[in-house]
């Protein structure tokens, strides 16, 4: 993250309490905001599925491939984690991992 | 910074990479431009707040007619008796305070950029993001006019009309029949007048158990399909769904004697839900972006409009290709759409887009389903990414269906949280 960025931060903490979006979002990658449609970023929502800020990037990764190959039994994410390629998930995971509360 | 968008931007104009990509006048004065966002549902109160984020110095103002929002996800749990309207009401005192205007739009000037309120004043923008939602055409389906809606409510728009068919079924004797209508694709919410027969059909089995519901439908396919006929064959038995094949398309109704009419024959309705023929918003029509299908053409990356420069549409307006019309589309299009908004003020090329589609719909309160799908523009479109999404397993145990019953209230929380909390 360069200088600029980080000023964007800032502003966007203080314009924004109580949500979880701390850097960065215009660099988030293709189909990561789709996900805070129902992993929540504000961490008052419901907490029935798992908050993806801060959580470490390889953890997203390893669970994405469990869904996708059907190793780890799911609902929604099988059908969804087959929409993205072993490089887009490790995008969309490191984003989340860099966000903090 | 500047140095690395400058040269994006020189490299941008020595691609020839067309007028929608050029700086305007207002970046090289070291404004960052303006935004109004018309219309504050799922994609407009998401976008609005979005723009804002992604770039803080972007003046964004979202206007709004109605101070109260009420969503239609879970309304059918509303018209069930299963959940109080006012779990889904809300309100834009989250927003920061000189980010709402409450007004209607009445006016749009594509070419002089400009949105005219209730009051007669201007709210000038460099790119304008409509949300408009649906309206319902009047014009549609003979016999069916606004005041018809007061006998023969379409609860299709959340609100008087939810607590309006609410009432109705509340007043109904046990052993009568409620008659749903279901349109022709495409509307907003392609699983919802199914749910909406589950949750009816889950209020009658308990409440009034000699009614029964019946759904004429103008198609003979419709979301969910197998999920839902599975479920109806086990929990309701006095439901009873007529294809378009088998006579189910409604021609015309008649309110005095409160009865449908198809090609084969006349249905008489205790109570009738009728969900008619939708098109674009009215601020779609306004802002001169609707074709003549009633809906409005994008572009796929963007959500800029094919017929309006400058200007962009989303959730159930847009034409979103495989995207159905949904809150969730509405809500991802809309992040999308802020992130497009963002670099092509700055004068930069939006990325390609990844979009996320997920519907839950409830059969019974702890009976969930769902249907998901992944997107990407392809060929001037949206198309789902293949091998991508479904729906639920067609096998799945009771606990999954309550798992996803669960999931779906989660998702109810999270995402008005995310627009509105």
């Amino acid at each position: 993250m360069n200088a600029t960025r980080m000023v964007t931060a800032a502003a966007l903490c203080l314009a924004m309490p109580g949500h979880a979006w701390a850097a960065g979002l215009a660099d988030a990658p293709p189909g990561a905001l789709s996900c805070s449609g129902c992993h929540a970023t504000a961490a008052k929502a419901d907490a029935a599925v798992p908050r993806l800020i801060g959580r470490n990037p390889a953890d997203i990764v390893a669970a994405m491939q469990a869904f996708k190959s059907g190793q780890v039994p799911s609902t929604v994410m099988e059908r969804i984690a087959k929409g993205f390629s072993d490089d887009e998930v490790k995008a969309i995971a490191a984003w989340y991992g860099a966000q903090k509360d | 910074m500047s140095a690395k968008r400058t040269s994006r931007r020189e490299f941008l104009k020595s691609a020839a990479a067309g007028a929608a990509l050029l700086p305007l006048p207002a970046i090289a004065q070291g404004a960052r431009g303006r935004v109004v966002v018309l219309g504050g549902g799922f994609g407009g109160g998401t976008c609005a707040r979005f723009i804002k984020r992604i770039d803080p110095r972007i003046t964004v103002t979202l206007v709004e007619a109605n101070p109260t929002f009420v969503a239609c996800p879970f309304s059918n749990g509303v018209i069930a008796g299963l959940r109080d309207i006012r779990a889904q009401e809300f309100g834009y005192d989250k927003f920061a305070g000189d980010q709402v205007v409450l007004s209607p739009g009445t006016a749009v000037d594509p070419q002089g950029r400009t949105v005219t309120l209730g009051n007669g004043s201007q709210l000038p923008y460099d790119r304008l993001v409509l949300s408009p939602g649906i309206d319902i055409r009047w014009d549609g389906l003979p016999g069916y006019t606004e005041a018809a809606a007061e006998r023969m409510p379409h609860a299709w728009k959340a609100g008087e009309q939810t607590l309006l068919l609410r009432r109705q079924l509340e007043a109904m004797e046990d052993g009568g029949t409620v008659v749903i209508s279901a349109p022709a694709n495409p509307f907003r919410c392609p699983p919802g007048p199914y749910e909406r027969a589950s949750l009816i059909a889950y209020y009658l089995k308990t409440k009034k158990p000699k009614s029964k519901v019946i759904i004429l439908d103008a198609k003979d396919a419709f979301s969910k399909q197998r999920l839902f006929q599975n479920a109806w064959r086990t929990l309701y038995p006095n439901l009873e769904w007529v294809s378009l094949s088998n006579g189910g398309k409604v021609t015309s109704v008649d309110v005095g004697e409160m009865t449908l009419v198809t090609d084969f024959g006349r249905h008489k309705a205790e109570v009738a839900n009728v969900i008619p023929p939708q098109k674009a918003g009215r601020n779609a029509e306004i802002a001169g972006v609707a074709d003549r299908t009633g809906w409005c053409p994008i572009d796929p990356a963007t959500f800029e409009s094919k017929l309006q420069p400058n200007v962009h549409v989303i959730g159930d307006a847009s034409i979103a290709g495989a995207m159905p019309k949904s809150a969730f589309s509405a809500n991802a299009q809309a992040k999308v759409c802020a992130a497009a908004v963002a670099k092509l003020i700055a004068g930069e090329r939006p990325d390609e887009p990844r979009l996320i589609n997920t519907c839950y719909s409830l059969v019974a309160p702890d009976y969930g389903i769902s249907v998901e799908g992944v997107y990407r523009p392809a060929d001037g479109q949206i198309k789902e990414i293949e091998g991508t999404g479904g729906v639920s397993a067609l096998d799945a145990p009771n606990s999954t269906r309550a798992l996803e019953a669960t999931f779906a209230n989660a998702w109810f929380n999270t995402i008005t949280t995310e627009v509105f909390g």
